[in-house]
Order: structure tokens, then sequence, then C-alpha cells
């Protein structure tokens, strides 16, 4: 049985559509990144996944129940870490983290759970005193001290310093190793990469894309960009065929090096922008999927694969 | 249905979780030691009334109010009102006011807290820092300005049951205007006149049965001037019973009155109560 279960989701504002027929179906033990931009329909999305916010239309199933009729054992197994909660900032992270265990059957052990998001060092401070990013961790801690196992994790390292990152990665990475399901909203891409098992894009409160993260998008995955320096010239070249072009480059340079030269392949988030890029282009979007699977900025037309006659300083090519 | 299925999510039935008496213990405990460390409400709610006590106290106002009564007697009973309704409807609508501004009952929410345990952990602690308060007041007005202690046991029976009923309604009524101001910001500028406007109506600084008709008919309709008046009945002789608007202290109606606010508050609370701010 999915742990999350969607179909055609739908919610208005004002009589402005923010969630358009929205399907998705998320596996238990399953780790999904939502990506998309502000304004997009994630966090209402998420919302009423959370039982927080009503729908307008179609059905929801999380953990087997309809969030709208949430009980306290359903929320039990359900997790928060959202991005709108804050804390008595006159408590210390010790004494808030003991406090709150008294709302749940079976709490994480208070001493380990501040040692999990490396607060450790911090325990007896006020949280008023405590920067972003450490507030952000306490946020985290007080998500997953239940033990649910349904976590909500939304933009959950806003704020971090790398070194923070990398040690809420690896608790998610334990979490997800414990069968903990998690639905992780982020605006970075290298996190999705890092902690997802598939990736999903929304934008207008339509999903333009779901799929494995290895997979994820699909052809505009082939596209490369070459790039190269002539004195101050930077020249890019998009193409489907990067040793195409890199072989000319040498016919067009019999000998000495070429400045700077490179192949880059698109990162997950070229080819997120890709598909939002897309997606303006459709507007509002008549289809849920991009209806070319060529967008611009990351693969162009055949025809100027070979490197241009007038190169464009620090350009992208492509239309 | 089956809870846990799946070896993803093995891990047995799933335990219920704790009861919302649990949680309002909790709450309880937390909420008095967060009071005590807020500065702004001890000085604002908790020792306010204490400082006007002693600061109406010194001065030397003349003469007696009608029955032979001394000033600052008939003060102690206004600001001993003054100090319930300003610790609970002003100093916990602001309070939760801010608090669901912040973030903190979306967070109660999402840990799926029972509304019930986070009021009563409010009530609570609004229940011990009253009572502190009281005591002090009361210590403070017989030993610096002779103003003597109930005179018998129905006497601290009224004092009892005239607080508690006043403590409820001013509690019941905090939770509501927590619900009037859009943003925190607006808290203290939405709540603040509201009260200070009722203590100059209710016979707290003036004396009631001098205050023009008007502004009596206001008062009567809220529950300040019932509770001072109750608190007359407390700490003035039985004789100045008579001077009353009433000409009696009208316990009867003081019940029914503050029965009735509990009531309205309650009743507010239960139909629009909610975690998050407005959107």
């Amino acid at each position: 049985m999915p742990a999350i279960e969607i179909s055609a989701l739908r919610k208005m504002y004002d009589g402005r559509v923010v969630v358009d027929d929205l399907d998705l179906s998320i596996e238990a033990g399953e780790c999904f990144a939502l990506l998309g931009p502000n304004g997009a329909g994630k966090t209402t999305t998420v919302e009423i996944l959370e039982g927080f916010r009503s729908r307008d239309g179609g059905g929801v199933t999380v953990l087997g129940r309809d969030p709208a009729r949430a009980d306290r054992r359903w929320r039990s197994r359900i997790g928060v870490v959202a991005q709108t909660t804050g804390a008595a900032l006159d408590l210390s992270v010790a004494e808030a983290v003991r406090h709150f265990g008294a709302y749940h059957a079976s709490p994480r052990p208070a001493d380990e759970l501040i040692e999990a998001v490396g607060l450790t060092d911090k325990a007896s401070a006020r949280i008023v005193d405590l920067s972003g990013g450490q507030r952000r961790r306490l946020d985290v801690a007080l998500g997953v001290q239940g033990r649910p196992e349904l976590l909500f994790l939304d933009e959950p390292t806003t704020g971090l310093d790398p070194q923070g990152r990398r040690r809420l990665w690896d608790l998610v990475t334990r979490l997800r190793a414990d069968g903990t399901t998690i639905l992780l909203t982020t605006h970075y891409l290298d996190e999705a990469a890092r902690l997802s098992d598939r990736v999903g894009v929304i934008a207008h409160g339509r999903l333009l894309e779901v799929a494995p993260t290895a997979e994820f998008g699909g052809e505009l995955r082939d596209g490369a960009t070459v790039r190269w320096r002539t004195g101050d010239l930077v020249h890019e070249v998009a193409t489907r065929t990067p040793t195409g072009v890199v072989r000319q480059l040498l016919a067009e340079t019999p000998d000495g090096e070429i400045e700077d030269l490179e192949i880059r392949r698109p990162t997950l988030e070229d080819i997120y922008l890709a598909l939002l890029g897309a997606a303006e282009d459709v507007g509002a979007g008549e289809t849920a999927q991009p209806a070319e699977p060529e967008p611009p900025a990351i693969s162009t037309p055949p025809s100027e694969t070979a490197p241009p006659r007038q190169p464009r300083a620090t350009t992208r090519s492509g239309s | 249905m089956t809870t846990a299925t799946g070896p993803a999510t093995a891990r047995g039935p799933v335990a219920a979780p704790p009861s919302a008496a649990r949680i309002a213990r909790a709450r309880a405990a937390l909420e008095l030691r967060l009071y005590l460390r807020a500065r702004q409400a001890m000085i604002f709610s908790f020792l306010y009334p204490i400082i006007m006590l002693v600061i109406f106290g010194s001065i030397d106002m003349g003469g007696t109010v009608a029955g032979g009564v001394t000033y600052v007697q008939y003060f102690t009973a206004g600001i001993a009102a003054t100090g319930i309704i300003l610790n609970t409807f002003q100093q916990l609508g602001i309070r939760i006011a801010n608090e669901r501004d912040a973030g903190e009952l979306a967070r109660l929410q999402a840990l799926g807290t029972p509304a019930i345990s986070y009021l009563a952990g409010k009530a609570a602690q609004v229940l011990v820092t009253t009572a502190a308060q009281l005591a002090v007041l009361v210590v403070v007005a017989r030993f610096a300005f002779d103003v003597p202690f109930p005179v018998d046991a129905a006497h601290w029976m009224t004092f009892v049951w005239v607080a508690l009923l006043g403590t409820l309604a001013g509690t019941a009524l905090g939770f509501a205007v927590s619900l009037l101001p859009k943003s925190a910001k607006n808290a203290d500028t939405v709540i603040v006149p509201i009260a200070l406007v009722l203590q100059f109506f209710s016979g707290v600084f003036f004396v009631y049965s001098d205050l023009p008709g008007w502004m009596q008919a206001i008062a009567s309709v809220f529950p300040l001037k019932w509770l001072t008046q109750g608190m007359r009945s407390v700490f003035l002789p039985d004789a100045a019973a008579s001077a009353e608007v009433a000409g009696g202290w009208e316990h009867g109606r003081t019940v029914l009155v503050l029965a009735a606010w509990i009531v309205v508050g309650v009743a507010v609370c239960a139909r629009s109560f909610r975690w998050r701010r407005v959107s």
C-alpha cells in the first residue's frame, strides 16, 4: 500500500487554481523530493497531505487515512518539519526537547536526538540565542522525535552552513535506512539528488515530471555544453553531440591548447530550470508535460551543433 | 484496518499517543516556567497592580469615600479585580496571539496536541500566578496601608469565589480576544486599550457611584465592574453596601454575569480557535 496516494487533487484560493488535477503516489519507505518555484503549489499540497488545509476536489490518502479526517493516532505516525513553526524562545534546547517528548508514546531519547542534529554544544543555550541554522536543526529534531513513519521535510536545510547540511543529510539517510517514508521539499537540487529516490517538479499547481532521480529529465540528460575561451570571449555551445563539437574545434586548432575547454553534462538543476522554462513557454499550461522534449537553454537544434561562426560572449547559445 | 503493513513500516502496532491530561500537565509546568522568564508579563501583569497600590496608597487622597471607607481600602478592592483581568484577559490574550504569530501553535498542531491541553495549561498558569498576586496584594494592603483582611470565614469564601469566577471569565475571554488581532503586532494595540478603558469605567481608580450614568451603563455589561464590586464586598465593611448604586452587593447578579462571560469566551473559542495566523 502506498504511503501517500493523491488523485485529481484540486485547490483554489479566491477563484484562482493553485493545485490543478494533481496525481501522485509515494511508496512506503520511499524518499520523494518535490521541487518547484515559490508559489508553485508545493506547500499547499504538502499542507493538504498533513491535514492542515482543506481541498476543493480529488482524493487524498495518507497512511491509509484521509488527512481531512485525521485523528491523533494518525497524526502520531506523521512527523512535520515545517518552515512556519516556532518554539518558545525562552526555553533551552534541552528543555524544549524534554518537554515535547511528553507528546509522544515512545519519543527518541533526548540526548541522542540533540546529538543527532549536532546541538549537543548548545543543549543548555536558550533558543532565542541560537542561529537560524541551529533553530532549523531543532525543528528537525522535534519533527522526528516521535519516530514518525512518514516525515514531511519542508526545506530542512535552508539557512544551514555546509557542515550543518551534511549532518542533516546523514540524519535523513539514517531515517530512510530505518524505513521512514520522506516527502522532501527543497530548493537545493543537489539535496534532492543526494537524498531522494524519485523527484517530482511542480509548477502552476501541476506536476511537470515525476521520475526516479537517476533518470530524471529523460532526453534532457543527453544534452551537453561545450565551453572554451579565446582571449576574453567565452564560447558556449549546447549540443547533443559534444564529441563532434570538440572534434571540429580540434580541427580548427591544429596546435596549442584550447583555453578552459570543458564539457558539462546537465545537472539536476539544469534539467529543473529547463523544465520550468518550458512550462513558462506553454504559459499557465494546457498540458502538464512539456510539449517539446527540447526546451531552450539545454539543447539546440542539430544545425547549431557546430561551433558558431560568431561566438557570443558569456551567453548561452540556443533560442 | 491494519495499522502498519509492509517491511518498511514493520514497527508493530501504533501505540496510543499520551492522554490529553498528561500533555496538559506538561503544558502547565512549561507555562509557569515561561511566565517566570517573561519579564514583560512579570512587570505589566504581575507587579503592576502591586505597584499601583503602593503609589495610590501613598498619595493622601483626603477624607473617605461614602460609608466611612478610606480611599486606599476602596482602591484595594478595585486593584485586586484589575490584577485578575490583567493577568488573564490582557496577558493571556497578547501571549496567545504572539505564540500563534510565531508559529508555536502551528507546531503544537503538527504534534497533534489537543486544543484543550494547550488551553488547560494556560488556565493552570493563570490560576497559580493570580493566586500568588492576590496573596501579595492582600499582605501589602494590610501591613503597608492598614486595609483589614476579610473579616471572617464568610468574607474569605466570597474572596475565593469572586477571584475564581473572575479568573475563569478573564481566562475564557483572553482565549477569545487572542483571535481578534490579525497579527501579533496588533495584539497590544487591540487588547490593552480594552482593559485600560474598562478600568476607568468600572470603578477601579474612581468611586463607581460617582461616575456618570453612561459610563456605569457601559461598565455594567463587562466583567470588571462585577469583579470590583465583588471585591468591595470582601474588603469593605458590610455597611458600605448601601452606598453601592444598587444599594447592595448583588452577589447573585455578579455570579450570573461572570458565568455568562465564561460561556461566551468558551463558545467563541470552541467555534473559532485557530492554530495558525490568518494567511
